[in-house]
């Protein structure tokens, strides 16, 4: 037989048919629905009268529009509030299991779902929404779809593929003291550009990957997307196996052997081949931090900002000159010299507790300086949950850092939590855009670390000297 | 759908890399129950300022530009998020084509599924049509790009090239295989058990 990559492999197993046309029928085994990107695709089926073909395949959850504060007291923006009735409306019609609001297992649906046991490896995972590239970590072919393929998925179980190209990122060596998966997965954008990886998915690889945790899997395979690749993969291993033990929805007893046999043999064959690849030394990394409004535009925090004089083209050059406009930046400032008002904890990107324990590393005995505002919001009610167990909750509020209930918050601002016109925010989340967190809003997307130094430093900071490494 | 066959327009430049999904359309109308009526919003950001005021200088506020029904566009256009909100402003502004060197591969997927025409030329192609002052016709079954004397070939793979044609329902087709898609799962029991779901505790 062909020697097969993991992609190849997850994709010869869920190959339903092969249309006259060469695109091919891919089965879907488990779909994560939220409030925004459903509602059109649950009218759809209605307005068609089709029947909803799996129900229990689907996991579903209320997670952009929350409020992070006082959501006992309900929505009080009617907007968000409809969205959210629509969907507890629309999964009790067609009978979807639901984690309603002030259930403790509620959360970011990419943070849920691996929580919940309900993220396998080698199965096909979608969601209306493209960081679902996250549960490619568990050795899952998980991606982002649109609204009229949520309702394809809804309907038939499968969706019209064609099938990607596969890339290979290894990263080798050992990551040094205060760096993390987000700091690779920066370096990674910042290397390949946002659109690098189009077309493709890509399988991380390497030492550097092997020894990252589910959450730091997690974070790397989430910012796939950044990197224009639909969805990041990284192979099942004992760490994998580990996470998942005893999860609520993860099979037991003889299932769970039977299925370990399987995802064993989930691997990349040593003689298959990628279409590309690209290596990356983790060992010389610095933390990383964005200083314009796309992911790619990154660089060390020992950095500057550079000279758009310098860029390789009259294009380039003028879409960087107008991110240094709408970023208030000057060529050649040095990272470290950049103020922040404002610093946010969270998102699937970083808001499971692993993140949230880096960053009160940081944060203990320290106090936010003065003038920043500090947000932080776990990714779930379960982190949440752990968090304050641990007593992290207590070191951040001692820090005045603001500690909020489960969702998406200041990473796109649907709710409440958004930043005011020119803020600049050290954010854990993933996307710098123009406006992401609000109208002429500021972004920088670092670590939990980096945002927690810069927290309490009132700029950014490297992390590693407030570490003592 | 809508099916998609010849379009002759205003074609307007926006001639940016990386277009997003958020410059597209913007988290704050994400919150609708609907598909229509957001073209009003499309590009909200750099189209009104924060009283919600057209700003003169933006491409789609200038008179010539304001019935356009192609756009023009640098690389990567609608990387991002997965919002097929995107598509569903740019269609309820009026635009059926967008023109660009490269797209995001969710946001292309999501144009097919409205009856949007997503073309990929090169850069220079772009910019040259950029310059022509009178209509554009995009021509799906010449698969040729025509205005101001100049020409332009493009590819697309045939079966999107029958879905926007023919304006064919996705659904439907796949309802075509639904004897595969049961002998399928009958399969996957028996290979794969662990698979079936539990019911949340
Ligand atoms: S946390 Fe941000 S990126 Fe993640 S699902 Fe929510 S809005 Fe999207």
């Amino acid at each position: 037989m062909t020697p097969r990559t993991l992609f190849d492999k997850i994709w010869d197993e869920h190959l339903v048919a092969t249309r006259s046309d060469g695109t091919s029928l891919l089965y879907i085994d488990r779909h994560l629905v939220h409030e925004v990107t459903s509602p059109q695709a649950f009218e759809g089926l209605r307005e068609a009268g089709r029947p909803l073909r799996r129900p229990n395949s689907i996991l579903s959850v209320a997670d952009h529009n929350v409020p992070t504060a006082e959501r006992e007291q309900g929505i009080e923006d009617e907007t968000c509030r409809l969205q959210v009735e629509a969907l507890e409306s629309n999964v009790k019609d067609y009978g979807v299991p639901y984690l309603p609001l002030l259930d403790d297992r509620q959360g970011i649906v990419h943070v849920v779902g691996p929580e919940q046991g309900f993220t396998l490896p080698g199965t096909t995972i979608v969601c209306g929404d493209s960081h679902t590239s996250t549960h490619g970590a568990f050795g899952a072919l998980a991606f982002g779809i649109g609204t009229s393929e949520v309702e394809h998925v809804l309907a038939t179980q499968t969706l019209p593929q064609r099938k990607s190209r596969n890339l290979q990122v290894r990263f080798e060596g050992t990551l040094p003291r205060g760096l993390g998966a987000k700091d690779m997965a920066l370096a990674l954008i910042g290397r390949i550009g946002t659109a690098g990886g189009t077309g493709h998915v890509i399988e991380f690889t390497g030492s550097a990957v092997r020894a990252l945790s589910m959450e730091g899997r997690m974070t790397l395979c989430n910012l796939s997307i950044e990197g224009g690749a639909r969805s990041g993969l990284v192979a099942s291993d004992e760490t994998t196996f580990a996470y998942l033990l005893g999860r609520p929805l993860a099979p037991r007893g003889a299932l769970w052997e039977a299925a370990l046999t399987h995802w064993r043999t989930l691997v990349t064959d040593p003689e298959a081949a990628f279409d590309s690849e690209v290596t990356l030394d983790v060992a010389s990394l610095a933390p990383q931090v964005t200083w314009g409004t796309s992911p790619q535009w990154v660089t060390d925090i020992t950095g500057r900002v550079p000279d758009p004089d310098a860029a390789a083209s009259t294009d380039d050059r003028l879409a960087m000159l107008r991110a240094l406009e709408y970023m208030d930046l000057r060529p050649g400032t040095p990272i470290e010299a950049i103020g922040v008002q404002a610093v946010f904890i969270g998102s699937c990107t970083n808001g499971r507790i692993e993140d949230l324990r880096e960053a009160a590393a940081v944060a203990r005995g320290r106090k936010a300086a003065p003038g920043v505002r500090v947000l932080v919001v776990p990714g779930s009610g379960l982190v949440k949950r752990q968090a304050e167990a641990e007593g992290l909750d207590r070191i951040f509020l001692e820090a005045g850092f603001e500690w909020r209930q489960p969702g998406c918050s200041m990473c796109l601002g649907m709710n409440d939590d958004r930043l005011a016109e020119g803020v600049r925010c050290a954010s854990t989340s993933n996307r710098n855009f123009e406006g992401r967190q609000g109208r002429g809003s500021r972004t920088h997307l670092v670590s939990p670390g980096m945002a927690a130094a810069a927290a309490v430093t009132g700029h950014f900071t490297d992390v590693r000297c407030l570490m003592g490494v | 759908m809508e099916p998609f066959v010849t379009l002759t327009g205003i074609a307007a430049p926006l001639l940016r890399a990386n277009i997003d999904t958020d410059l597209i359309i913007p988290k704050q109308f994400l919150k609708t129950l609907v598909r229509s009526g957001l073209g009003r919003n499309l590009f909200q950001e750099v189209r009104y300022d924060g009283e919600g005021r057209e700003l003169p200088d933006f491409v789609l506020n200038q008179p010539r530009y304001r019935a356009a029904s192609i756009l023009l566009a640098g690389p990567n256009f609608g990387c991002g998020s997965s919002r097929e909100h995107a598509p569903w402003a740019l269609k309820d502004f009026g635009i059926r084509a967008i023109l660009a060197p490269s797209f995001a591969d969710i946001f292309f997927t999501n144009c097919f599924a409205n009856g949007l025409l997503p073309v990929a030329l090169p850069m220079e192609a772009i910019e040259s049509l950029a310059g022509v002052e009178g209509p554009i016709t995009v021509d799906l079954p010449a698969q040729q790009v025509r205005g101001g004397g100049l020409a332009f070939s493009f590819t697309i793979e045939p079966a999107r090239k029958t879905v926007l044609l023919e304006g064919l329902d996705e659904i439907k087709r796949t309802e075509a295989n639904l004897a595969d898609i049961a002998a399928y799962e009958v399969r996957r029991r028996v290979e794969a058990p662990w698979l079936e779901i539990r019911t949340l505790p």
